[in-house]
């Protein structure tokens, strides 16, 4: 097979080129530039200068081609931008979802179509399987570096040209070790951590640099509106949050967390645990890996957070491409944030949680606890 | 990856012209030699003989006399030694399809082009004229990297001269190419460099005008090599190289002319019919350069598509990660979104009628299966 491997230059994408190369496949590989380099010194981050040359490095090493492409303008408008944005709108955004499904999975999958390769091969951990109704995704064997979460919003289609030969491996310890094997020099290179256009280490400096209508301090009420403290911006925030609530985050003896987010205002609305909590969480932008259901609706388990299990849920579809979701127990969802479906390991679907004023977070949190 | 010469088709001779086999030897030879050239001793001499040789012989191919023509590390020494050497407080006026070598290398005014390539002397004249009619230094190229649009250069250093300006003319791809000497076309400056004509990559000359000794202000002071005017030890097997190249090409310049041109249009009859159109194809240009835009096809994945079957193109101007990027050339020709959708193909001295019937049947193919993007997808 003639196969295009995404190449951040990490040892990951490196081991999938490398064996795929020694499987005996026509390999060709491409890195994404996603920003300027010269404006990071960031090190440990994907796609940075430094990455860019030691996934070229690989490529020659392994006698493959490789390409460079440039998506600094693309990555800039549909990834940071609309991080910036989601935070303005009072949303923790995952920029990782809108970067795979984006620039990765429609632009340069897109450009791999047209080149005529036969497949994409990534070195994300998740498995894709072939199953008796068509192409399924998977959690990949090694649990503690599932990427599932962040690849709900891949389509069939996409899945279908995709490959993702670290799903298999069992350990980070495995993949370090074919690096040794096929004596790729990137064997030892850290991994990369957090989000990889933050240079600085301050993503809420970064979005309010973009969308300096929604910086600066303003005021931590509680729920009937009394002002219990003072903020540094509502983009250090996200619902759930305990940290960074200063004097106030103890009130009548109980501990604090955020239940809201008005960046319209500035304000930043706290309250006990039970007023963040909620059984109903309503999705949007939901893509299907499985029929949608029914009104009988679908029972699942679903994920809300990036590193948290998954809790049992029933799932109905709702109008404009959206879900209700019914969780058998409340817990405290982040609107912004990905809310995946799993029926075991295979990932069913997914959206986004949207955002619902306060009060009326409020009234379903009584009614959950 | 086989990269031997006859295994694919090289058509990027403006990025790089294969060694000549002259040039080759007379680098072998001189990296034989022992000596540095600012020695005193026998093998210093021995060294020296052979540079100056090299020298007087490139001088002698461009009218110029050998004490003025300055060795440099290649074109884009030459040129921003030209501009940092002779500026000097005068406002500097460059060219908008000029190469980075010479955009990048001063705060200056950018001179429009028109939709066909050609630098807009109107234009240029009233700038001159403007400020006061403060002395400027012009830098204009001979014949564009992308295009190969030939500006009249001769008139334009004329209207320059007028005006109290020099002319600085970033020859690199017309050297070898197409005939020109200093007196010709009035020119203060030439920059050209080895590579681009079939010498090593590694050497290249700024050939200053003028009867006698051309003083300039050196970028490297070092230890006063070019009688002060670029310090350090001279490359001598790439000179020497370079010298060897361009004797050759120049000697076999019109018979190459006519015979690349006929390639390329060949070239051109197919893109058109697959669909593409020729940039800057209403202006004089060098006989082996093609401007081939596809509209509404990223030029990054046309190259990658061509590469994968054996044909060496280029587009834009390559950063240094390799990325390639919107051409500013025919951003300043006026092709908006479409500066972004063109590739060049540009015939080296050695190419065959077998690679360019290669690279046709690529491009045609190549044509036929890109879609075109999505508006609104960069």
């Amino acid at each position: 097979m003639r196969i295009l491997v995404a190449m951040s230059g990490g040892v990951d994408s490196s081991v999938v080129a490398a064996r795929l190369v020694d499987e005996g496949h026509e390999v060709i590989g491409a890195t994404l530039q996603l920003y300027d380099s010269r404006e990071s010194t960031k090190k440990g981050a994907c796609c940075a200068g430094r990455d860019i040359h030691d996934a070229r490095r690989v490529a020659d090493r392994l006698g493959i081609p490789h390409y460079v492409i440039d998506a600094e303008r693309r990555f800039h408008d549909s990834v940071i931008g609309t991080f910036a944005d989601a935070y303005a709108a009072g949303e923790t955004p995952v920029p990782c979802v809108a970067c795979n499904q984006g620039v990765k999975f429609t632009d340069l999958l897109g450009m791999a179509r047209d080149l005529g390769v036969d497949a994409m091969a990534t070195g994300h951990y998740v498995r894709r399987v072939d199953g008796p109704d068509g192409v399924e995704m998977h959690r990949p064997v090694d649990a503690g570096r599932d990427q599932s979460w962040f690849l709900f919003a891949t389509t069939r289609d996409q899945l279908d040209f995709l490959r993702f030969p670290l799903g298999d491996m069992p350990d980070k310890a495995a993949v370090r070790a074919e690096a040794e094997r096929f004596g790729l020099a990137v064997a030892g290179k850290p991994d990369s951590q957090d989000l990889c256009f933050v240079t600085d280490g301050s993503y809420a400096g970064l979005v309010e640099k973009l969308r300096p209508d929604v910086t600066g301090a303003g005021e931590i009420v509680d729920r009937s509106g009394h002002v219990v403290g003072q903020h540094e911006g509502v983009t250090r925030y996200t619902v759930g949050q305990s940290k960074r609530l200063g004097n106030a985050a103890m009130q009548h003896g109980e501990r604090q967390m955020v239940v809201g987010i008005e960046p319209a205002s500035k304000r930043v609305v706290i309250g006990p645990r039970a007023q963040a909590v909620a059984r109903t969480l309503m999705l949007r932008n939901m893509n299907w890996l499985v029929p949608p259901p029914g009104p009988e609706g679908l029972r699942c388990a679903v994920q809300i957070r990036a590193r948290e299990a998954a809790r049992p849920a029933t799932v109905w579809q709702a109008p404009d491409n959206g879900a209700r979701v019914e969780l058998d127990e409340g817990a405290v969802p982040a609107p912004g944030q990905a809310c995946v479906m799993y029926d075991g390991t295979r990932v069913l679907g997914g959206g986004f949680i949207r955002r619902v004023d306060a009060v009326q977070a409020g009234s379903e949190g009584k009614a959950a606890s | 990856m086989n990269t031997r010469r006859d295994s694919f088709s090289y058509l990027d001779a403006n990025a790089s012209e294969p060694v000549r086999p002259e040039a080759l030897a007379a680098m072998v030879a001189a990296a034989d030699v022992v000596g540095n050239p600012a020695s005193v001793h026998r093998a210093g001499r021995a060294a020296r003989a052979v540079l100056e040789t090299a020298r007087e012989g490139l001088a002698a191919l461009f009218g110029v006399m050998a004490e003025n023509c300055v060795l440099t590390s290649g074109g884009t020494e030459a040129n921003v030694l030209a501009i940092t050497g002779q500026a000097h407080g005068r406002r500097v006026l460059v060219g908008a399809s000029e190469h980075d070598a010479v955009r990048a290398a001063a705060r200056a005014q950018v001179v429009p082009v028109g939709r066909d390539g050609v630098l807009d002397t109107g234009a240029l004249e009233r700038m001159l004229a403007a400020d006061g009619g403060t002395p400027a230094l012009v830098c204009v190229m001979l014949a564009n990297n992308e295009t190969g649009v030939i500006n009249p250069v001769r008139d334009i250093a004329a209207l320059c001269h007028a005006h109290g300006a020099l002319v600085h003319v970033d020859a690199v791809q017309a050297a070898g190419r197409i005939p020109f000497t200093m007196d010709g076309l009035g020119a203060d400056s030439i920059a050209i460099s080895g590579h681009k004509f079939g010498g090593p990559k590694g050497a290249g000359a700024l050939l200053l005008a003028g009867a006698r000794f051309h003083a300039i202000t050196p970028l490297l002071a070092g230890g006063g090599q070019e009688q002060g005017r670029r310090g350090g030890t001279p490359a001598l097997p790439a000179i020497a190289g370079m010298t060897a190249a361009a004797t050759v090409a120049v000697a076999d310049m019109a018979q190459q002319a006519t015979r690349l041109a006929a390639l390329r249009d060949r070239i051109e009859a197919a893109a058109v019919a697959a669909g593409a159109q020729v940039c800057g194809a209403d202006a004089p240009r060098l006989a082996n350069t093609s401007s081939l835009l596809l509209s509404g096809r990223r030029a990054q994945t046309q190259l990658i598509a061509l590469d994968m079957a054996g044909c060496c193109v280029s587009a834009g101007s390559a950063c240094s990660s390799g990325k390639v990027t919107r051409s500013h050339v025919l951003d300043a020709m006026g092709f908006g979104e479409d500066a972004g959708c063109a590739i060049r193909v540009s015939l080296p001295w050695s190419v065959t009628q077998a690679q360019v019937d290669g690279f046709i049947a690529a491009y045609t193919a190549m044509a036929g299966r890109l879609p075109a993007v999505q508006a609104g997808a960069a």
